[in-house]
């Protein structure tokens, strides 16, 4: 069985943000980083050795350092703020709401160790419901990439979007299938797999996940399109409906809860456009706990081996 | 601006503003009275006398002071001093809190109302968002400074403390931050609901530089803003601990935590307009 996608090296999608700040830190003058005493797991470590008069260390504070972001945007500075997505977002969601997203303030919230793959720290650090609460927010971006190449060509992109931005990344060491490279525009869908009989659409690192899972439904003869929606919002409609014209069945993946994230905007899209069966690979309203990335995503439903079992309840429901 | 306005222009303006103040309540009839009026005096002495500011609005505000108010249910008296500072038409004061309006409830900058550079109301973010402005000017070698209005209730805020340590840790000594020391808080008095006790101390063991005034005394507060610029650039933040009297102006306000966030009716509004001479104009 061979996948259409391959990799040489596995990285941690964390390292390519630093990689990408630190790139950003050399072009644009103008960007700035901000870090709650997780400097080393955020791999901000570069550019605050490079840049120290750019980077701001808050110490554990997470509701300081959002109003300290929004702040520092008033006379031309672009923040990156930097710690777990946990912090990034509950514990700190009405400061987003009030001084950043409601006062459209250019700030790139950055956020790692989102979902399960956080591993052995257990269910307090793996937030699975920021997607849906940093997409609820009138004019947030919201960014999942898929390896470390996407991750930091995603972090450049942000170096020269205007708007409240959230960029969500993870832990584990991932395979790395995009080339450096590839085309990375936030907002439009990337297609790696052309295909017939269903869509896939994932995000974050169940890409990798649904990229195995299409080479086993392609031995049985089923002939799968894969896309890789790496922008949840602004999502990319336009590429949805063209793929489910097609295609006429679906099934998203991600790492979040089944509550409000990709699949619930998928599911939104489909109900009002072109109703269409639709599976969803996710966490079922559950909180998640310690273990290995691997581990916790066989026992949360998450694994390819889940992604082909959807695909094929979904192509019986197909209309 | 008035390049020097006279003691007796400022007065006209304070009685001038709270007139404003009472009245764009009244239209709407919701809205916080009693820390807007307690705060007049605050409002033209940073915006007629202290603030090296430029009503022809800028986001950025390069090069000029920036004022943040943390406090934001005090809008009325924000607004008022920006529309008679020429920031925009003081006619636009009579669509306080009404629909399709810039003047928003609390202040917003999603309407792009001139003056406001960040959106309040949700206690306790101001110091955060003001200390973030401060740094970005010495990044940006901009030697104007950054000020901020906070309230006394608002102290009880986890974020406060987590800005008072930053701002003093990273020595923002660009930032002269305000408390509205009222001693009032809509569900009572302060010392009741949840004792600051001694502030003083709290913000000086936080490594901040502390003046106290009466910020009701026109002279004694200008006189204090002066020296807190005066203190600027010293490695420390500086922290005006500022008594006021909630109401100010309006006897049947004052003295009380009731007028917080009422409005007067047509009887209340004619007792307070006669304590308070119009001085400029009505819109």
């Amino acid at each position: 069985m061979a996948t259409k996608f391959t990799f040489t090296e596995k990285k941690d999608t964390r390292s390519g943000f630093g990689a990408g700040l630190l790139e950003l830190g050399k072009q644009n003058p103008n960007v700035v980083a901000l870090c709650a005493d997780l400097t080393g797991s955020l791999k901000m470590d570069a550019f605050k050795k490079e840049f120290p008069q750019r980077f701001f260390q808050v110490g554990i504070a997470e509701a300081n350092m959002m109003g300290l972001a929004a702040g520092m945007t008033i006379g031309g500075r672009i923040p990156f703020t930097g710690t777990f997505a946990n912090f990034s977002t509950g514990r700190v969601y009405d400061q987003i709401r009030q001084s950043i997203a409601y006062s459209h303030k250019n700030v790139k919230i950055c956020a790692s160790h989102a979902g399960l793959t956080l591993g052995e720290d257990g269910a307090t650090h793996q937030i699975l419901e920021d997607i849906g609460m940093m997409k609820m927010l009138p004019g947030m971006t919201v960014i999942v990439p898929s390896d470390y190449n996407q991750t930091k060509a995603a972090t450049l992109a942000l170096g020269s979007h205007h708007g409240p931005a959230y960029l969500r990344f993870g832990r584990p060491s991932w395979p790395i299938f995009n080339a450096p490279d590839r085309l990375f525009t936030i907002g439009k869908a990337d297609k790696l797999i052309e295909g017939k009989d269903v869509t896939i659409f994932a995000c974050g690192h169940l890409v990798w996940n649904a990229i195995e899972a299409e080479a086993v439904l392609a031995e049985k003869g089923i002939s799968v399109e894969l896309i890789n929606i790496h922008t949840i919002k602004p999502l990319d409609v336009e590429a949805i409906l063209a793929s489910v014209e097609k295609t006429r069945c679906v099934v998203t993946c991600e790492e979040h809860q089944i509550n409000g994230g990709l699949g619930d905007s998928v599911a939104q899209v489909l109900s009002r456009f072109r109703p269409t069966p639709l599976e969803i690979v996710a966490v079922n309203d559950s909180f998640g706990e310690s273990g290995t990335p691997t581990q916790l995503l066989k026992k949360y439903g998450l694994g390819s081996e889940n992604i082909v079992a959807a695909v094929e309840k979904v192509i019986t429901r197909k209309l | 601006m008035m390049p020097n306005p006279s003691p007796s222009y400022l007065k006209d303006l304070a009685s001038q503003i709270r007139r404003d103040i009472v009245r764009m309540v009244h239209g709407c009839q919701s809205g916080h009275p009693g820390g807007s009026l307690g705060c007049t005096e605050f409002f033209v002495a940073l915006y007629f006398k202290v603030l090296q500011h430029n009503n022809k609005f800028n986001m950025d505000g390069i090069g000029e002071d920036l004022f943040f108010l943390s406090n934001g249910h005090i809008s009325p008296v924000w607004y008022a001093t920006l529309a008679r500072a020429g920031y925009f038409d003081v006619k636009e004061l009579s669509t306080f809190r009404q629909i399709n309006s810039r003047l928003q409830g609390h202040p917003a900058t999603h309407e792009h109302l001139q003056g406001i550079r960040v959106a309040s109301g949700s206690l306790g973010q101001g110091l955060s968002v003001a200390t973030g402005a401060a740094q970005t000017k010495k990044l940006n070698g901009d030697n104007k400074l950054v000020y901020v209005l906070m309230g006394d209730g608002e102290q009880q805020e986890g974020q406060i403390w987590e800005a008072a340590m930053y701002a003093a840790h990273h020595q923002v000594d660009n930032l002269i931050a305000t408390i509205d020391y009222n001693g009032q808080q809509i569900d009572g008095p302060v010392k009741e609901i949840m004792d600051l006790k001694n502030l003083k101390a709290k913000w000086e063991a936080f490594g901040w530089q502390v003046l106290e005034c009466n910020g009701n005394e026109l002279e004694e507060l200008i006189v204090t803003l002066e020296k807190a610029k005066s203190l600027t650039g010293q490695g420390k933040p500086i922290l005006n601990l500022m008594k006021t009297e909630m109401g100010n102006g309006v006897d049947f306000m004052m003295n009380s935590h009731k007028w917080h966030g009422v409005a007067p009716n047509d009887e209340e509004l004619k007792r307070a307009l006669a304590q308070l001479t119009e001085t400029l104009g009505d819109y």
